[in-house]
């Protein structure tokens, strides 16, 4: 009859009062792991966006992070295709990548200029069978098929807008855009044709295979700078207006193939690209795979002005998400652990003064202070391990249930609401961490408790009523 | 060797800012093998006293040697090894465990002294027999009459084989039927495990069997009659 076994037909004497407190524990550790689970859910979600849309990841030019935004040609990567080459021919790197693709982000003007509009617009040229490979990842199991991007087997001149640039460019009717109302106030009419110096530019970018089409309203003309500085004009066909979930992305967002990007900024001259964005198989391979560029941008890649950065670094909202939420599960952890120290703390006072006569008993035998300790600590420990295994129990169940619900929810970022999806099974650290952290508040709790039953004096204590 | 010697030995209670003296100057010589009965009023000092030579409590001055241990000097775990190996208690109101079996009852005082399994369960299984309580021996006490469970309890003072055996008021809460038979099964257990068993009690019956009848009042040793040489014959 061991010390444990003791203690587990103590904690079933008062079968309410331990019921009780293990109900007290599973809601705890239930609640802890369904939020966890919770959390969990939108930090992957989050990471898998950004590694979908960027990679794990990017080459740039060192200085292009801080201040490339103001003029994206000026940090630009001239030897892209050559590093590329290099990283995917690496037979340290290669085994982690699943694609690398270059990108070229640049600012311009949007322009209708049938309707007499324009907009400042933030550009970015893609590799459009790159941008799906990178949309196939998903490393967290998230359920659906990726969606391609509109790109997809469209013309060389063909671009992608915002619903925020497709409402300014007066494009909602054309485009299909719902929930798209027209303004109240009308631009002045500068008439369909196109400015006599917009329309040289253009002429002067030259005809786009498969551009010749009529203009049936979707067409808009986008200016930029050229690496030289000289203003350039490429006249787009827009195949769809996408919203991206935050307006201010709505509103500048304009997506293009690489090679008309590269020809609007760079013309007949080689061209060049911002990034080279790195996906690999897992985030936890950022680490070893950094390491190898940074391996790499001191040896075969030395000379390249190129900087590592990861998609945490890129995108500091990832970050401040994590912190966040991190925060708040912390929280509340703390205050159901607070519960669960002055639940499990009361049960067991109550058991101390209902035992005394024992705790008497006991001592008057022979078992030594250490030994009663020992006694209620032991009871401490089995309620904190049946309490956490029940609330993981029951914490897989709920979200097994949850997750097989149907129910819905649009995350802040999102513009189509998503499954409602719990990720609590699986989550070994998690639940390791809150079974464990639950378990050892329960101990704490008990400590006190079963000290005090140990200092009792015998003759006190079997003297008791 | 006796069992129990007391020298001296002083206790007071305080009651508020009142001072009550429990013991006043106890000398006291327990004879080996002997049944031993306390007796005295309400108020006596009789629980006290054998509180002390239980070694349960610490006397305010005096001497309190139990088989040949000054136990003034010990420490708290050692006084708690002294008497796990040395000091048998039975309780007026028995003091079993009531989540462990009468097996197991008795068998917890072996566990802490850490006896090899097979020598702990031929020591239950022998002592069940003695208090004719075989057929028991997987029952709670909850489903023991008060007669059983007292026999429990004196199986489990025996168990570790100590020199000494104390007892508060050991048939109070018995009817005088089972208080009789209870008062016969220690006798013949003391007599059997050689063992000194010192009582407290108003019980007639114990009184008549008694090798040594130690009177108190007061807190004073009034009287300590020998009635019979140890083992009980006259």
């Amino acid at each position: 009859m061991s010390t444990l076994a003791i203690a587990l037909r103590n904690l079933f004497r008062n079968r309410r009062r331990s019921l009780a407190t293990l109900f007290a524990m599973m809601i705890g550790a239930s609640s802890i792991l369904l939020f966890g689970g919770y959390v969990r859910n939108i930090v992957y979600g989050l990471q898998t966006g950004y590694v979908q849309e960027g990679g794990h990841l990017q080459l740039q030019h060192r200085d292009y992070f801080l201040y490339g935004s103001g003029d994206p040609t000026a940090y630009g990567i001239a030897n892209y295709d050559q590093v590329i080459d290099t990283l995917r021919k690496d037979p340290v790197l290669a085994p982690l990548l699943t694609v690398v693709t270059p990108t070229l982000e640049f600012g311009g003007i949007a322009g209708n200029f049938a309707a007499g509009v324009s907009r400042t617009i933030m550009a970015s040229g893609v590799v459009v069978e790159d941008q799906n490979a990178l949309r196939r990842w998903n490393d967290y199991g998230f359920p659906g098929a990726p969606e391609v991007m509109s790109l997809s087997g469209t013309g060389p001149d063909a671009a992608v807008i915002g619903t925020g640039v497709a409402r300014v460019l007066r494009l909602c009717a054309p485009l299909h855009v719902p929930d798209c109302p027209s303004p109240t106030a009308k631009p002045a009419p500068t008439g369909a044709e196109l400015p006599a110096d917009v329309a040289i530019l253009t002429a002067r970018e030259g005809p786009t295979a498969g551009s010749e089409v009529a203009n049936d309203g979707t067409r808009v003309e986008l200016l930029a700078a050229t690496a030289s500085g000289a203003p350039n004009v490429a006249r787009l066909r827009v195949v769809k207006a996408e919203g991206q979930g935050i307006k201010e992305l709505d509103d500048i967002y304009v997506s293009l193939h690489l090679a008309q990007a590269q020809r609007l900024l760079y013309g007949s001259a080689a061209p060049q690209a911002t990034a080279i964005a790195l996906q690999l198989h897992h985030t936890g391979d950022i680490p070893a795979a950094r390491a190898r560029l940074e391996e790499l941008l001191s040896t075969s890649l030395k000379g390249t002005p190129l900087a590592v950065y990861d998609f945490q670094t890129l995108h500091p909202y990832y970050g401040q998400t994590v912190g966040l939420f991190t925060a708040i599960f912390g929280f509340i952890a703390v205050l159901i652990g607070a519960i669960v120290l002055f639940t499990v703390g009361n049960t067991m006072n109550a058991a101390v003064v209902e035992r005394t006569v024992e705790i008497g008993t006991l001592r008057a035998i022979g078992l030594r202070r250490s030994g009663i300790r020992r006694l209620f600590v032991c009871e401490g420990i089995l309620i904190g391990v049946l309490g956490a295994a029940l609330g993981v129990t029951v914490a897989l169940i709920l979200a097994g249930l949850i997750n097989h619900s149907g129910l819905t929810w649009t995350p802040p970022g999102r513009i189509e609401p998503i499954h409602l999806h719990v990720r609590v099974w699986g989550e070994v650290r998690m639940l390791v961490d809150t079974a464990l952290g639950l378990t050892v508040v329960a101990v704490i709790s008990a400590w006190w408790p079963a000290r005090r039953a140990s200092r009792l004096q015998v003759v006190e204590a079997l003297r008791h009523v | 060797m006796d069992p129990l010697i007391l020298k001296s030995v002083k206790k007071t209670y305080r009651l508020d800012k009142v001072e009550v003296p429990a013991l006043v100057d106890i000398d006291l010589r327990i004879h080996p093998h002997c049944f031993t009965v306390l007796s005295g009023a309400s108020g006596s000092g009789k629980t006290t006293l054998l509180n002390l030579i239980g070694c349960i409590d610490r006397p305010d001055e005096g001497e309190v040697t139990v088989a040949g241990q000054a136990v003034a000097s010990l420490s708290d775990n050692a006084l708690a090894d002294f008497r796990l190996r040395h000091i048998g208690f039975i309780f007026q109101n028995f003091n079993l465990l009531p989540v462990l079996t009468a097996y197991e009852n008795i068998e917890y005082p072996l566990l802490l002294t850490r006896i090899p399994a097979t020598a702990r369960r031929k020591r239950v299984h022998e002592l069940l027999e003695a208090v004719g309580l075989s057929k028991h021996e997987r029952h709670w006490p909850g489903q023991l009459s008060g007669g059983q469970r007292q026999r429990v309890a004196v199986a489990r003072a025996l168990a570790t084989a100590p020199e000494l055996v104390l007892a508060d008021e050991p048939t109070a809460n018995l009817d005088s039927q089972t208080g009789a038979a209870i008062i016969a099964l220690m006798r013949a257990m003391q007599r059997d495990y050689r063992a000194t068993f010192v009582f407290s009690s108003h019980d007639p019956k114990i009184l008549a069997e008694a090798d040594d009848a130690v009177l108190l009042q007061d807190g004073r040793v009034i009287s300590h009659e020998r009635r019979r040489s140890p083992g009980g014959v006259q």
